[in-house]
């Protein structure tokens, strides 16, 4: 069927043939293969340009450690995804595979003029070249570099897929399908244990894949593994993430292999917690580091064997092998048996295993031991190799079109090490291997060192007689970094292998150093003439293979990314065309614009209907906490800076909360309604935070205390009516309430009933107008809202929002916390002394108020600024200086923390955090700006009825 | 993500459901206003911050509400036990 398929062999054999392009050029491969062997066995070597010097490259493995053939798979609707493994893409029909970071072709690419001018791109070449002049980094080297070094172009449309997330838990999870997971899953489920198994390839198997004379066993045991019901399979899933308690995550990919993707779920998180995790991933073979060892052509020898074993398909027709383990000699002994020629087996050591030397003579293999590959021809695709002897001597070549690697094998320990277990090294392996245990995990087969690929030597570089300055033998191939690299590194004073890795970036690509950092730490072990033990090892951190971020954030995005509260009310709002604002998790009406109205013009219009007549404003969103219990004035006087233990039932007080250093946490107005019971309002944002401070001292400071503390702000639906009409507009809806103002006065509070429903009535004002809050259960909220815009219509009343309850609030002085407040504000620097109670021994946050730096001079204090332009309004968080003609930097002494348009004034108000801002009354200050300087004077933050006059009435 | 034993609940859960509270054993002095500047420092700032075993408040915030201690290894990540609020240090 194709140039280098081989009839009959593999599971792909009988398979149905399957259409793809690459490059927009056509082939055809079969179901089962993967778009790295259909490309194979249509011949296509060059797969990929390479990060720094653009040279090309092909595979150099069949499997999750491919660092060369990345791939950018465009579905098409913004279906594109960058950067995927060639190895790790299945084939399906009309798959679109295209080649990355190459302009104008993959064939002929101008950025591999960085390949000639390679001796002027060392390691640390970046950190040394760019450093100056400063200011050209962001302007010229940075996307100058970008666009020349890089992976595949990000996607710029939104991901239209949806992605689906599960948690799980079993007794025993087996990460890895190979021999030994698939034998843990059989012998686990035997005991009834509920078992997971998965594997980030299409099939179960692993290795077992790669090896015909395993596939009846195989066969067999996924047959009896499908009959048991504690048993769940999970293939195409990869475990990315080992994390505390036995707690893994994996990406099950759901649609990624279907020629259509329908509209389900692309792929899907699972979060996995495991009794026992069982570790098989099996172990990764090792590349040869020598000159020329990233020619397309040049890859594993486990590679070669895979390819040939499972998808039928050779690698070459005539391919020499360059050993320094045994294992490799089998994979070039599978391919001499499939018929493909064996160039020569080139073999470091001098004595081999007689077993294997028994078997190449029978296959009429050339032997050349004590011999090291020292360069390869061809550009695009492997024409030959040099060989030497290990003195250098005995230099000649070879014809071949591809050179296999068997370096030896490291185990796949990635997993193992997110678990914070331990690390040992083994000789052996010439790798690490897993120690002592941190959870309850065990590794099995070759991850674990308990399987055998035969011996071998392990060695940084092969020897060369070239100078080894001029040659590039590549570490690591993703990300461009060789053995000279490394030696300057080293040279430059690196010795950590931490440091090493940051200098030349070994090891920092998207493969994470899956095949270099052994390598790269016998390279530092030699040239530090230190053991490779002594060199220590990087960390390995999640995720074990790129992840879409879409399978990360699963449901959390739009409007799922966190919760919209909403009140009763905000439909009704809706309807009314309400622009919304958020506020903590809340949506907020923030103004109701009329038809042609923009905010400006629709807030000053509400700020004057409520001022001259009356404005209805949903204020459920107050965080509310019923505090009840003997004990329930004691604690309200311990955690509030004001008395309350005097405040009689039926009145209300404004609460100021501090945390123990002394700064402003919360702030509200609170009523008695009964001796033991308290109805307590927090800021809408600060609701959680204020129950969570009260339950802490309840709890662990004052547990004496007899007090239960109860959040109730979803469970009361609070209506606001202020202006001078509110009493008449509420007065026919309300019984069992002498609403009279001798009867019920200014922050009182009365029980009753409104519109006949059960209702707390607050005369409180946030606005200083005449003002009620009407707390009703929150399924009435709706009902009573309507019946008091019904009965308001006669007095012109109008629905107002945030923005003008904002505007109101400081025509009146009053603080919004954490807005006129940061965390550093104490009630002196707000002046609020008012609000403490100083003759109490003590409440949160009191001692601190006696604090050396709370009381020096020069602290930042609440003022009001009136703008020289009473046209002009400040902007909020706009920097304030004594003098504008000092040097920049400025010294800048307060900011701006609120600052409107007043509407009733009839010109722009402000009010500012300066320092020593109580002495400054009537001095001018002034508010730089971009290319002006606005000039303010300081005043009283209280811009209207001062008396409060408009309140007692 | 880590398990954490609730005292109280006497169950082991995520920590999804939990808060972490500060360092365990900081009693608010009886009388604040008897302290020198320095006392109420060292009551108000001042925190252990141990390499290795902690003892530290945490709260069941998304479970039964409840403050509790617990021992925890700050290089492991592990917990060593859990207590209830208002028991010795352990």
């Amino acid at each position: 069927m194709s140039a280098y398929r081989i009839s009959g062999l593999g599971r792909v054999a009988e398979a149905a043939a399957v259409n793809f392009t690459f490059d927009g050029k056509r082939y055809q491969g079969r179901a089962g293969d993967s778009l790295a062997s259909a490309l194979l066995a249509n011949g296509v070597l060059l797969m990929g340009r390479s990060f720094k010097y653009h040279r090309p490259r092909g595979l150099l493995g069949a499997g999750a450690e491919e660092p060369n053939a990345l791939i950018s798979v465009d579905r098409g609707g913004g279906r594109f995804t960058p950067n995927l493994r060639a190895t790790a893409i299945e084939l399906y029909e009309g798959l679109d595979a295209r080649s990355q970071n190459r302009w104008p072709s993959l064939q002929n690419d101008l950025g591999a003029i960085n390949d000639r001018l390679g001796r002027f791109f060392p390691a640390g070449f970046y950190n040394k070249t760019f450093m100056w002049p400063r200011s050209f980094w962001e302007k010229l080297y940075e996307p100058a570099i970008r666009r020349m070094a890089g992976l595949g172009d990000a996607p710029t449309d939104a991901d239209p897929d949806v992605y689906d997330a599960c948690y799980a838990h079993c007794d025993v999870l087996i990460v890895g399908a190979g021999p030994a997971g698939i034998d843990a899953a059989l012998a686990a489920s035997a005991s009834k244990k509920k078992v997971i198994l998965i594997d980030e390839q299409d099939e179960l198997g692993g290795g077992a894949l790669a090896d015909p004379t395993l596939w009846p066993w195989l066969a067999e045991s996924l047959k009896d593994l499908a009959k048991l019901t504690n048993v769940t399979l999970l293939p195409r899933t990869t475990a990315f993430g080992y994390y505390h308690d036995n707690f893994i995550g994996a990406v099950e990919r759901l649609t990624e292999h279907l020629p259509d993707p329908g509209h389900g779920a692309r792929e899907k998180l699972w979060r996995i917690r495991a009794g026992e995790v069982v570790l098989a991933q099996g172990a990764i073979e090792r590349p040869l580091v020598f000159a020329g060892n990233d020619v397309p052509g040049v890859m594993l020898a486990s590679a070669a064997r895979t390819y040939l074993n499972r998808f039928g398909v050779a690698v070459g027709r005539n391919v020499a092998l360059m050993a320094t383990h045994d294992s490799g000699w089998r994979d070039a002994f599978a391919l001499a048996r499939a018929g493909v020629r064996i160039a020569a087996i080139v073999d470091l050591r001098e004595t081999v295993d007689a077993v294997l030397l028994a078997e190449a003579a029978e296959l009429g293999v050339r032997v050349e031991l004590g011999s090291a590959v020292i360069g390869v021809a061809g550009r695009h695709a492997v024409e030959g190799i040099e060989i030497a002897r290990a003195d250098g001597s005995a230099r000649q070549q070879l014809d071949c079109d591809a050179v296999l690697m068997a370096g030896g094998w490291t185990p796949s320990v990635h997993l193992w090490s997110h678990s914070l277990g331990k690390l040992e090294w083994s000789e052996d392996w010439g790798a690490y291997l897993p120690g002592k245990a941190n959870e309850n995990v065990r590794c099995l087969g070759a991850c674990g060192g308990k399987w055998s690929f035969g011996s071998g030597v392990y060695v940084g570089q092969l020897p060369t007689p070239k100078n080894p300055a001029t040659i590039k033998a590549f570490v690591d191939f993703q990300n461009d970094v060789t053995a000279k690299d490394i030696a300057l590194a080293i040279r430059e004073g690196m010795k950590s292998v931490e440091h090493i890795k940051r200098y030349t970036t070994n090891g920092m690509a998207t493969d994470q150093g899956k095949t270099s950092n052994l390598n790269a730490l016998q390279l530092a072990s030699a040239a530090l003439d230190r053991p490779v033990q002594a060199i220590g090892l990087t960390t390995f951190r999640p995720p074990y293979t790129p992840q879409t971020f879409g399978a990360l954030a699963g449901h959390a995005k739009d409007a799922l990314f966190q919760p919209t509260r909403k009140t009763p009310i905000d439909p009704w709002a809706e309807a009314q065309g309400a622009v919304f604002e958020p506020v903590a998790q809340w949506r907020r009406a923030r103004y109701f614009p009329k038809a042609g109205e923009d905010m400006h013009a629709a807030v000053a219009r509400e700020c004057l209907a409520v001022r001259q007549s009356v404005g209805i404003f949903d204020a459920s969103t107050l965080g509310k906490i019923e505090v009840v219990g003997p004990d329930a004035a004691e604690f309200l006087n311990r955690m509030y800076t004001n008395p309350w233990k005097g405040l009689e039932p039926g009145r209300c007080r404004y609460g100021l909360l501090l945390r123990e250093d002394g700064f402003i946490t919360d702030d509200g107005v609170s009523a008695r309604l009964a001796p033991d019971r308290f109805h307590l309002t927090t800021t809408t944002g600060g609701a959680a935070r204020v129950l969570n401070m009260m339950e802490d001292y309840l709890q662990t400071e004052w547990p004496d205390l007899n007090v239960w503390l109860t959040s109730t702000t979803e469970q009361w639906a609070v209506i606001a009516v202020q202006g001078p009409k509110a009493r008449e507009v509420i007065a026919p809806l309300v019984s069992g309430i002498d609403l009279s103002g001798d009867a019920f006065p200014h922050m009182a509070v009365r029980e009753g009933t409104i519109c006949g429903v059960p209702t707390r009535l607050f005369r409180v004002s946030f606005t200083g107008e005449l003002g009620f809050e009407i707390n009703v259960p929150s399924a009435y909220g709706r009902h009573v809202w309507e019946a008091v815009w019904q009965a308001g219509q006669a007095h012109g009343i109008i629905p107002y929002g945030t923005e003008t309850m904002h505007v109101l609030r400081a025509e009146k002085g009053f603080i919004i916390v954490g807005q006129d407040t940061d965390g550093t504000v104490t009630p002196y620097d707000a002046g609020l002394d008012w609000a403490v109670g100083k003759k109490k021994a003590d409440f949160v946050g009191k001692r601190s108020l006696a604090r050396p730096d709370i009381v020096a001079n020069g602290r930042k204090q609440l003022v009001g600024l009136l703008t020289d332009d009473p046209a002009e309004v400040l902007v909020e968080g706009a920097q304030i200086v004594e003098d504008p003609n000092q040097p920049i930097p400025m010294k800048m002494i307060g900011h701006v923390t609120s600052s409107y348009w007043s509407a009733s004034l009839g010109r722009s108000i402000a009010m500012a955090l300066v320092a020593g801002g109580f002495d400054r009354m009537g001095d001018t200050l002034h508010v730089p700006m971009p290319g002006r300087t606005i000039t303010a004077k300081v005043v009283k933050p209280m811009f209207y009825d001062a008396e409060g006059s408009r309140l007692n009435v | 993500m880590i398990l954490i034993h609730c005292p109280y609940c006497d169950d082991t859960r995520p920590e999804l459901e939990f808060a972490y509270a500060g360092e365990a054993h900081i009693a608010r002095p009886l009388d604040p206003s008897a302290l020198s500047d320095a006392d109420w420092e060292r009551y108000l700032f001042i925190r252990a911050n141990p390499k290795g075993r902690h003892n530290e408040r945490w709260r069941h915030v998304h479970g039964c509400g409840r403050f509790f201690n617990a021992v925890r290894d700050t290089v492991t990540d592990k917990f060593e036990l859990t207590y209830k609020a208002g028991e010795p240090r352990k």
